[in-house]
């Protein structure tokens, strides 16, 4: 796998398991999720006989039946409401929330309780649950379908947030959700789901801990996650033709955030490039910067860089949204410019 | 639809009557519990050593009829409002004390007591008890859920979206309205075109019974059908019991801001103590020297309910960090350290 310890920062090896899609991915893990455990079930919008407004769940009403593959009225605030009911009572839900715009008609669930019941019960009430959701733009489904919500979640104490960038941490990490005690919000970047690679590997387990170093460099730490992991590669890989050697970490788990590994990167690359489906302005990226800056000031040689989705509502248009999300063009050109003296 | 009543107010019983004289008299006591516990605690609050109190005078019958209508592992989910109904479903007032004086050891309820905490964000709780109950299901288990709205809160979006999920899967459950008139400074016909709420359930397609929730009988009696109901999968019930909140929203609300000093001269009348110490006496099971008795008794409940809750620790500045999280994250352990050295 592809997760490392700060002090060893290594690629992840190239995996001799069959590959598989994101989709699959996600899919094959809530079924062995289910056959290993009765306290699962799945519950949303088209869950069941749709199998999935993107086809995750597709087939597994057939084989779970419609109490564990649960289709829901249209009410995120209740099937997420009830699904931290069932969790403090003892099941182990998996919500899916269609797209992350819709999220926000279940955030005083999610955070005034699912993130709150644990401090407010003394300790005695744990919401294990399981909150999966589509994110990010890309498909023309415009401003309010669209966006890259995850850091305002990653924002709120209490909650565990993860963005899986490969279809190995697509799969690998709802395990380790299901397990962890706390609520944990699963970010699916929908561009992600056809996407193929290596298949999760049992006998590699994923955590929900680290972050990961995809690639070593020495020039300049590129540091992402989610949905503009694949455009940071494809970014290092045209930085590396033009001899900038570019160093990509994965963060994976948004909250709580691998600040070491991030520290690591940057002590010997001095330089740093935060790529963020998100808007600037208040982001996960300047968090990130802000804890370089407290804790590594002087380990960067210029100010560091972010390429962010533009701060406007995501266009409908195909053009006009491909102007405003991070693309690898302004990736690679953050890079010159930062490796270049600033 | 007319309020269901059992005891008339001077006391006077309709025939046939739901209860037993050993349950109404068991009823009675948890009423007068549930009375003394409010005042003493409105008069800690103002002595300084509660924090913001909501008392609920006036509305111990509807909270105390309904709780005694649970068997034992069936589940509270209470607002705010309903330290009446957890007392009566075992919390001690030492903890309810604690609870209310702000301290975490307060908060943290026993292991085996199936009560969540009070909720403050109004109907969100709603929600989680559709889960809970839907958990019973889950796991074989034959327990009901039982919780309450206020009728402000009928005007929430969760209340609605709680009544058509619940009504869709047939959760085992029970929704008690306690339309007490007041949501903080509206009254009800400024809430809502149609004050009589319990016949929203006809909308959803579930059972709505609208009770005097001044009559411990009536409560109890429509709440132990609608438990019963649920109980064999006949799915939930609305229950609206019609009441009147005597005192202030909270320690913090001044009635006579926006009410008449006698807005609720009425409902002295309509008392559900003395209304119930009447049929109780009209029984012949009632006199004086009970009632010393067991107002002797609970005095001293309190008292010692109050030193048990003065001789609790002081909480600790660290713990604060300690349950947002099972397991402290990095960054909570870092602050904890800092707040354990002051």
């Amino acid at each position: 796998m592809t997760v490392t310890t700060p002090d060893r920062p290594q690629v992840a090896p190239e995996s001799a398991t069959a590959t598989t899609t994101y989709r699959e991915a996600v899919r094959e893990a809530i079924r062995a999720a289910m056959r290993a455990d009765d306290r699962v079930f799945l519950m949303g919008e088209d869950v069941g006989r749709y199998g999935g407004c993107y086809a995750v769940s597709m087939g597994l009403l057939e084989e779970f039946g419609e109490e564990r593959i649960r289709d829901t009225p249209l009410s995120e605030s209740a099937f997420v409401g009830a699904g931290i009911g069932a969790a403090m009572a003892g099941m182990r839900p998996i919500v899916e929330i269609m797209t992350v715009n819709f999220s926000l008609l279940a955030l005083d669930q999610i955070l005034n309780t699912a993130a709150t019941v644990l401090h407010m019960s003394g300790g005695l009430f744990n919401v294990p649950l399981v909150i999966r959701m589509a994110t990010g733009g890309g498909r023309q489904l415009a401003a309010q379908h669209s966006h890259s919500l995850e850091g305002w979640y990653a924002h709120i104490p209490g909650l565990k947030v993860v963005a899986p960038g490969t279809v190995e941490d697509a799969g690998g990490m709802l395990a380790p959700a299901l397990t962890d005690p706390d609520p944990v919000l699963i970010f699916e970047n929908a561009l992600l789901y056809n996407r193929e690679g290596p298949a999760p590997d049992p006998e590699r387990p994923v955590d929900l801990v680290h972050a990961a170093v995809r690639r070593p460099g020495r020039d300049v730490s590129l540091i992402t996650y989610g949905g503009s992991l694949h455009k940071t590669l494809e970014a290092a890989e045209a930085l590396e033709q033009s001899g900038i050697s570019a160093e990509v970490i994965d963060l994976r788990v948004l909250r709580p955030l691998d600040t070491e590994t991030v520290l690591a990167s940057v002590a010997h690359t001095h330089r740093v490039v935060l790529i963020d489906e998100g808007w600037k302005t208040g982001s996960l990226a300047a968090e990130v910067i802000a804890r370089i800056g407290e804790r590594a000031f002087y380990d960067l040689d210029v100010p560091p860089a972010r390429v962010c989705s533009a701060e406007v509502p995501l266009p409908y248009a195909k053009h006009l949204e491909e102007a405003a999300l991070p693309s690898v063009e302004r990736i690679v050109a953050a890079a010159r410019k930062v490796v270049g003296g600033g | 639809m007319e309020p269901l009543r059992f005891i008339a107010e001077d006391g006077a019983r309709a025939d046939p009557f739901p209860l037993s004289p050993e349950e109404l008299t068991r009823g009675y006591r948890e009423v007068v519990r549930a009375r003394v516990f409010d005042e003493r605690a409105l008069t800690l609050q103002r002595q300084g050593k509660l924090s913001v109190y909501p008392p609920y005078k006036g509305q111990e019958a509807a909270q105390v009829g309904a709780a005694l209508a649970l068997d034992p592992g069936d589940w509270l989910v209470p607002s705010y409002r309903e330290t009446a109904a957890a007392l009566a479903c075992g919390l001690s007032m030492s903890q309810a004390i604690l609870y209310w004086r702000a301290d975490p050891a307060g908060w943290r309820y026993p292991d085996d007591l199936r009560v969540l905490p009070f909720y403050i964000p109004i109907a969100t709780q709603l929600l989680h008890a559709v889960g809970v109950a839907s958990a019973g299901r889950y796991q074989g288990e034959d327990w009901v859920a039982l919780t309450f709205i206020g009728d402000g809160g009928s005007s929430e979006g969760d209340f609605h979206e709680a009544l058509n999920f619940a009504a869709v899967f047939q959760a085992p459950m029970v929704m008690v309205v306690q339309n007490n008139g007041w949501a903080i400074s509206v009254p009800t016909e400024k809430q809502m075109r149609n004050p009589r709420i319990a016949d929203r359930a006809a909308g959803y397609g579930i059972p709505g019974v609208v009770v005097d929730g001044n009559d411990l009988a009536a409560v109890w009696h429509v709440t132990r059908e609608a438990v019963a109901r649920a109980r064999a999968g006949e799915g939930p019930t609305l229950i609206e019991a019609v009441t009147y909140r005597v005192g202030p929203h909270t320690s913090s609300d001044d009635p006579g801001r926006y009410r008449s000093a006698d807005a609720g001269a009425a409902w002295l009348a309509r008392d559900p103590v003395s209304r119930l110490r009447a049929a109780l006496e009209g029984l012949g099971v009632w006199d004086d020297a009970r009632e010393e008795a067991l107002r002797a008794e609970i005095a001293e409940e309190f008292a010692a309910a109050v030193r048990e809750a003065d001789a609790a620790p002081e909480p600790e500045p660290q713990q604060i960090v300690e349950q947002v999280f099972e397991t402290m994250t990095p960054d909570a352990r870092a602050a904890w350290e800092v707040l354990r050295r002051g």
